[in-house]
């Protein structure tokens, strides 16, 4: 089933949901919109990459299906915004999750406000609500692993009327009490954020800022943060 | 026609190369090589590299059928790379420019390693997979500059490659990485090891530990053989490596990328077949540290006049890798 239209994009459905259709194709998954039991469907499909050993490839994939679907429900049970999951195949790795209608990736939101030359201080209300969405987040102790603007989604924002924000892509997330786990994930976030969106130092420093304040435990966190940062920066890179 | 000349020895490689206009003209160097166990101290590095460097000037020279008023610049590496080591070749470069009465160009290493993979392979704006002893990363050219798209947030890959070399006692002539990849080949059993992705990053020091814990248990057990270690070390690496490589790609579309281990290679390979992207992977005389990678890097700065003045001509052992 998978590997054989790899990169072509084809209109090929998952299995499990005839006259899906191909939304996406990531570096693991391929994304279809459909519909399941009458509702508009997600349904994502993590396909085998070759490269891989077999069975390294097959614990992968088997794991990062039930994190994703772990963690979305944690998350929603503690009222953070996540897709319901409506099915999980685990023989062909495929989940079927609620559509989030008529959103946007924060990614395009930012990326759109900005080439139409407004100021990013207009972004400053999201960036408080981002801020407290991932404190929220990590006070339940997820650490969502691949945090991106791209895996944020926005649904109903206008001018002056503040839109909802949904988490998706949990795959690499994992449950862990750690400050250390929870500062790397901001700092992958603050690497994605500042290198998709040029000029945003001082919107991810608002975001942080309004972690910060949502949080009792973000000091500590933000405390590695700076240490996983000055790593990198002292990194002997010896060879 | 643009003839420079290019010093490497930021490791335990000193290496002088020259090209001439996208030409290697020559390229020699000499390895600092220690006994199984131990890795290469700075000092004693620094030894190595000033005991020979002379000798690989000439042989340099000789073999381009050159004299010194033909070269039109002197490259060296800045870094980053060890102290003791880079102080030495740095002073050699100085010499011979203020000899010679050429400018001088400093060269950040990995841009040497880029530059070097872009000349052989004729990519044009490749994501590179950079990995060496000291440095793991995903670098693209975007935005009309390189930046790191992902990279380790502890060790590089190089020295886990090392260190575990050193946990079950593989030797180090001619590199700890060249015996894991000759022992991998006869590995038959995949053991699971730690798999540490974190968005476009990697992490390896949780492999590290794990093999420092359990691997003479398994050894002595009779659980596994060290080729069944060095096998699944190498599978679980190398796909964490690709793995980052090709989120970098699902962002920028491109592709690209140095490394010697064929076992990556064959892996990029897979993956770029199965992306529709085309894999150039560099060989062996120029992923291994040489002195004409710095020379070609040379080559490109001294043509758009980037130019390293005497007083600013130091070296520094830690240099992120960017060039505006
Ligand atoms: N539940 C959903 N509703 C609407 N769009 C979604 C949903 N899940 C994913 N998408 C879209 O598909 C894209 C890729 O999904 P994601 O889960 O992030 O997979 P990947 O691992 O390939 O990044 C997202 O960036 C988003 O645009
Ligand atoms: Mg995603």
């Amino acid at each position: 089933m998978a590997g054989m239209d790899g990169g072509s994009g084809g209109a090929v459905a998952p299995p499990s949901l005839p006259g899906a259709q191909l939304l996406k194709q990531g570096a693991e998954a391929r994304v279809y919109r459909g519909r399941f039991l009458g509702k508009s469907t997600i349904v994502k499909e993590r396909f085998p990459k070759r490269y891989r050993h077999p069975v390294l490839d097959e614990k992968l994939t088997k794991r990062r299906t039930a994190q994703e679907v772990r963690s979305i429900l944690r998350c929603r049970k503690a009222g953070i915004s996540a897709p319901v999951v409506y099915f999980v195949d685990y023989t062909t790795n495929c989940i079927f999750l609620e559509e989030i209608t008529d959103s946007i990736t924060i990614r395009e939101h930012i990326t759109s406000t900005q080439a139409s030359g407004r100021s990013t201080e207009t972004l400053y209300g999201l960036a408080d609500r981002i801020g407290q969405i991932l404190a929220k987040m990590h006070d339940e102790d997820v650490v969502h692993g691949d945090l991106t603007t791209s895996n944020m989604l926005l649904v109903g924002e206008e001018d002056g009327k503040p839109g909802k924000l949904v988490l998706i892509d949990f795959g690499l997330s994992y449950i862990s009490a750690l400050p250390e786990d929870k500062g790397v994930d901001m700092y992958v976030l603050e690497k994605a954020f500042l290198s998709t969106h040029p000029n945003t130092e001082a919107l991810f420093q608002r975001l942080l800022k309004s972690y910060i304040a949502a949080s009792k435990k973000a000091p500590a966190v933000i405390k590695k943060l700076d240490e996983v940062r000055l790593r990198g920066r002292k990194r002997s890179m010896v060879g | 026609m643009t003839i420079v000349i290019g010093f490497e020895g930021s490791a335990n490689k000193i290496g002088i190369g020259i090209v001439k206009d996208g030409e290697v003209l020559s390229n020699p160097r000499r390895t600092y090589i220690t006994p199984p166990g131990q890795g290469f101290l700075p000092s004693e590095t620094a030894r190595h590299h000033r005991g020979a460097i002379l000798t690989v000037l000439r042989e340099a020279l000789d073999e381009a059928r050159l004299k010194p008023s033909d070269i039109d610049c002197v490259a060296y590496t800045k870094g980053p790379g060890m102290g003791a080591p880079l102080v030495t070749v740095a002073l050699v470069a100085r010499t011979v420019a203020q000899l010679w009465g050429k400018p001088l160009v400093g060269v950040n290493h990995c841009i040497g390693h880029i530059e070097m993979g872009r000349l052989i392979t004729g990519a044009n704006n490749p994501t590179v997979l950079y990995v060496s002893g000291g440095n793991t990363q995903v670098i693209a050219y975007s935005e009309r500059r390189y930046r790191i798209f992902g990279e380790t947030i502890d060790i590089a890959v190089g020295n886990c490659l090392d260190r575990f070399a050193r946990v079950i006692k593989i030797s180090n002539d001619p590199s700890p990485g060249y015996n894991i990849e000759q022992m991998a080949k006869k590995g038959k059993q995949y053991v699971e090891l730690p798999y540490t992705v974190k968005g476009m990053d990697v992490s390896f020091s949780g492999i590290l530990s794990f093999i420092e814990e359990a691997a003479h248990k398994m050894l002595s057990s009779g659980q596994c053989t060290a080729e069944d270690l060095c096998f699944s070390l190498q599978e679980t690496l190398f796909s964490m490596l690709v793995e980052i490589t090709e989120r970098a790609m699902a962002s920028l579309w491109l592709s690209g990328g140095p490394d010697c281990n064929l076992r990556l290679q064959e892996m990029m390979g897979v993956m770029c077949e199965e992306r529709g992207a085309r894999l150039f992977a560099t060989d062996e005389r120029f992923c291994i540290d040489n002195g004409a990678m710095i020379a070609q890097a040379g080559w490109e700065m001294f043509r758009v006049g980037q130019i390293t003045e005497l007083p600013d001509s130091w070296i520094t052992q830690r240099y992120r890798t960017t060039w505006r």
